[in-house]
């Protein structure tokens, strides 16, 4: 593990309006890592992805990308740096194609070759999004949707990648596939994963590492396998 | 018979102008979901610049000696004046109030649909401004039929960039990232587009075609009037929800049904009532299909 | 102070060299063939030193240096505030209610002049209230009905002699007939597909009543139409009565003020009842309240007819006291101001929308001098309104009914 964090946040606070979703968060993630969040509905994990991405304003605190401050950069700004998200919900573009979808994860950049290699390779790791490239997004099912909204924000090529529940809503068999592919990123391209769920145990077993948030606050921090084994994660978390 | 394709050949002409007006509502109305009830103003901005470089042109002389340039100058011109008062107006009165109510921004747009009207009445004065008159004098006859060639350069004009618009909106990535702006603004701004620019980007293109039709319409009717962007703008904007607000095509569409139900509801019904068919046709049809004729489901926000 | 500022600074000084950009062209362009720069830099100038002292002014303010006068003005308007809270409501509505009785008296024709329209326009901002405050339906046509209820008046008045009483509930019933007329087709379609149908039928009445020349006498309009008439007793010879015709301003004042008080009362009392929280859950969410039991066509067409039913009484005194309609009365831009009054007062506060008419209709009045400028300003004064209160003079307690879905 390297000694410089790639993303670091700093006490953060923020929140909607007079809604308080962030108190005093403070995160450290390394070059290399999968870290997951994990914690109830409504604890605010969304909302840290969408602070650290700019779209939920800053309240207190700073967040520091690659050892410089983000907060006052524009959301659409961070893409090019190198972070990026696959929010909760998926968002893709309804009524556009799914080829449309992956070239606008590719906004930023004016290589067409290397853009075409990469949709490419989108399409070697997600072989169903090649056979309906030119299908509407909105016409895919919950798990291509998935997979569609991973693939688009690898076209933008991260160095971070913040995941916001990819397992919601899928059946479990697409999951496996899905995290898979998650595992896949991570090894072979050596892409940083930020992971934010509810289902905690899939998570833990993916991630290296573990945040517990409770209500806008980090209460536990370790190492994904002993969170695992930890007997009140596994009696609030993990059903037991 | 005869006087039926001469009426189809004007209302090609007219619907082919509201056409480009109502471009530019529905691409503003898809991107932030503002009627922008400045719109007629910009296209009455457009005829009054058009005028002006036109009779520029002329007290200079080179209109005799190079009218097509000329004309081609001052289309130019008009355009990219109303694209940069579009902009600057978006910036100005609703780019603050994007995250406010949605009544907000249109009592703005209200607002500045009556000062612009207002400030061209006093800087162009409150009487009709006339087109210099020689140009595109007489057409092609066939018999009875006569297609002005003032209408043969309108409908080719507006054919021409409503297919330019087209390409840049469905062909380009640039297009691509307006129809993405239009979906979702947060999920645009997270693969890099910036929503500021394409919003402008959208102003301005929808304004430059209000201004092109702004120029039709002086020449084809030899002057330009103040408040002359108000009817057809409500009429436009009808043609743009008439077609499915919001989509391209369906604008395109809208505008040709209402330029024709105008041009015919006069010549076979009544010339006085002919504003009121317009509006007519269009509550019969959202009748039928609320949602208009290609539109698909929108949200359900309401005010 | 300047730094602190750099941003609005910056803002500003761009926005003058567009409108400096923005004017040259409409300005300096000659049909001779020159060009010239002088006209455009002198308009620029003055409107360049106008705004820059408002822009002094909003910086020092933002700035808090006007703290020594501000504190005191909002401190003391709190107190006051508090006071009259504190007192009980029949108190200060009966001193309400007293200061407009006296109000014609203490003043002259022209102030009663300008108040008759207040009352007015209270009829039609609050009969609007019931359309787009409550039910969240947005209407650009309601003028319409206004126009509806004064030509119902003036044509029956003239062409067939009937009197003001009789009219003037047929005035409402034709209104609310053309409401329900428009409102059955329409009333399906959600948010700005009405605003557009609704705009749309405003304009149809106004051609209509500018073209049906047998009917209407077109854009020259209807003259002679008769004022108010009472019976007043006259105790002459045994007790008889004679009809007094309402001539005097200062005596139509009174039955606009009456009407004027008749809606609020009314609007109050659906405001409050079953209808109104039925129009409400409508505003919220139409498919919620559709699922709860909420007859929501119904309910929309009821609160459409509603608002049409109070613009034709007031289209009716409105006639009666011009003496004289004509279809420019009925043009979509007072549709505008009206909205303007509601949405101004703050959307959903009755309070505020007596508010939101009375600096609407008050104001210009103030620039009556600049006569052709008068126009521009109101639209400007729109903008900056917005911009500066987007929520409204009186802000709705529930801002959230109309945020927008991000």
């Amino acid at each position: 593990m390297s000694a410089q964090p790639i993303l670091e946040l700093k006490n953060v606070h923020s929140g909607y309006g007079s809604i308080k979703a962030l108190k005093d968060v403070s995160l450290k993630i390394y070059p290399g890592e999968v870290v997951a969040i994990i914690g109830a509905n409504g604890a605010g994990k969304s909302t840290t992805l969408m602070t650290i991405c700019g779209i939920v304003p800053l309240e207190k605190g700073d967040i520091f990308y690659n050892g410089a401050s983000v907060k006052n950069i524009a959301p659409e700004k961070l893409p090019p740096l190198g972070l990026c998200q696959v929010p909760e919900g998926r968002r893709i573009f309804p009524r556009l194609t799914v080829e449309e979808n992956l070239i606008l994860g590719a906004f930023y950049r004016n290589d067409k070759p290397e853009i075409q290699r990469d949709i490419e390779h989108v399409y070697s790791l997600f072989p169903v999004l090649g056979e309906r490239n030119r299908q509407k997004g909105g016409t895919l099912s919950g798990g291509e949707q998935q997979m569609l909204a991973i693939g688009r924000a690898l076209m933008t090529k991260p160095k971070v990648l913040l995941l916001d529940e990819p397992s919601l809503g899928l059946a479990p068999i697409i999951i496996h596939q899905i995290f898979d592919i998650i595992a896949d990123i991570n090894r072979n391209q050596g892409t940083t994963i930020l992971l934010v769920e509810q289902n905690a145990n899939l998570a833990l077993q993916a991630a290296t590492r573990g945040y517990v948030l409770e209500t806008g606050q980090i209460t536990l921090e370790d190492k994904a396998s002993s969170l695992l084994h930890n007997p009140e994660i596994r009696k609030a978390y993990l059903g037991e | 018979m005869d006087s039926f394709i001469q009426q189809l050949i004007n209302g090609i002409t007219l619907g082919g102008i509201y056409a480009l007006i109502a471009l530019g509502y529905t691409m503003v109305y898809g991107v932030i979901q503002l009627i922008n009830f400045a719109h007629g103003e910009f296209f009455a901005a457009g005829g009054y610049v058009g005028v002006i470089f036109l009779s520029f042109f002329t007290g200079l002389g080179y209109m005799e000696t190079h009218p097509i340039l000329c004309l081609t100058a001052s289309f130019a011109l008009a355009m990219m004046y109303c694209a940069y008062l579009a902009i600057g107006v978006e910036k100005i009165a609703y780019k603050p109030l994007r995250k406010e109510a949605r009544l907000a921004a249109l009592l703005s747009a209200l607002g500045v649909s009556i000062f612009l009207s207002n400030g061209l009445m006093l800087t162009q004065g409150v009487y009709d401004k006339a087109y210099p008159s020689e140009l595109f004098q007489g057409g092609f006859s066939f018999g009875i039929i006569t297609i002005g060639y003032l209408q043969v350069l309108i409908v080719c004009l507006t054919g021409a960039l409503l297919v330019a618009l087209n390409l840049l909106v469905f062909k380009t990535k640039i297009g691509m990232a307006m129809r993405a702006t239009a979906q979702d603004k947060t999920m645009s701004a997270l693969v890099a587009i910036g929503s500021n620019k394409i919003i402008s980007l959208t102003f301005g293109i929808g304004a430059g075609l209000a201004a092109a039709a702004g120029i039709m319409v002086g020449l084809y009717y030899g002057s330009v009037r103040y408040d002359m962007g108000f009817l057809p703008g409500i009429k436009a904007f009808s043609a743009a929800v008439l077609g499915g607000i919001g989509n391209i095509t369906g604008a395109m569409l809208g505008g040709l049904i209402i330029g024709m139900v105008e041009i015919f509801g006069a010549g076979y019904i009544s010339g006085e009532y002919k504003d009121v068919f317009a509006f007519i046709i269009l509550i019969g049809v959202l009748y039928f299909k609320p949602t208009g004729i290609m539109g698909e489901n929108i949200d359900d926000t309401r005010v | 102070m300047i730094q602190e500022f750099k941003k609005i600074w910056k803002q500003y000084a761009i926005t003058m060299l567009w409108l400096l950009g923005l004017l040259w062209p409409l300005l300096g362009i000659h049909p001779d063939g020159t060009l010239s720069f002088k006209q455009t830099v002198n308009v620029w100038s003055y409107i360049f030193a106008g705004t820059f002292i408002c822009f002094i002014f909003y910086i020092i303010n933002k700035s808090g240096n006007f703290e020594f006068f501000t504190k005191p003005v909002v401190n003391t308007s709190q107190k006051l505030g508090d006071i009259v809270q504190a007192m009980p409501s029949w108190i200060w509505k009966s001193a309400l209610l007293i200061g407009a009785i006296i109000y014609p008296i203490l003043t002259g024709r022209y102030p009663t002049d300008v108040v008759i329209n207040v009352l007015l326009y209270i009829c039609l901002g609050l009969g609007l209230y019931v359309v787009v405050g409550l039910a969240g339906m947005l209407d650009l046509g309601h003028i319409a009905f206004y126009g509806v209820g004064a030509y119902t008046y003036a044509i029956l008045n003239v062409q067939y002699g009937i009197g003001f009483w009789v009219c003037f509930p047929l005035a409402g019933l034709t209104a609310c007939i053309a409401g329900c007329i428009v409102g059955y087709p329409t009333l399906r379609m959600r948010g700005d597909y009405l605003a557009i149908v609704t705009l749309g039928f405003g304009e149809i009445v106004r051609i209509i009543l500018n073209n049906w020349m047998s009917l209407t006498n077109g854009p020259n309009g209807i003259l002679g139409v008769k004022t108010i008439g009472i019976l007043r007793p006259v105790m002459e010879n045994g007790l008889t009565f004679e009809i007094f015709w309402v001539k005097k301003l200062e005596y139509f004042y009174y039955f606009a003020l009456a009407l004027a008080i008749l809606t609020i009362i009314a609007v109050t009392r659906i405001n409050f009842s079953r209808i109104g929280r039925a129009l409400e859950a409508i505003r919220e969410d139409e498919t919620a309240a559709e699922l709860m039991g909420v007859n929501t066509f119904y309910y929309k067409l009821l609160a459409y007819a509603m608002g049409a039913v109070f613009a034709g009484f007031a289209g009716a005194l409105f006639a009666a006291r011009m003496k004289f309609v004509s279809p420019e009365s009925f043009t979509f831009l007072e549709s505008v101001m009206v909205l303007s009054m509601v949405v101004l007062g703050g959307m959903s506060s009755i309070p505020g929308i007596i508010l939101g008419v009375i600096a609407l209709i008050v104001l210009p009045e103030v620039f009556r001098e600049l006569e052709s400028y008068r126009m521009l300003v109101f639209g400007l004064t729109m903008i900056i309104m917005m911009l500066f209160r987007p929520s409204g003079l009186i802000a709705a307690k529930r801002k959230k009914m109309m945020e927008t879905k991000s």
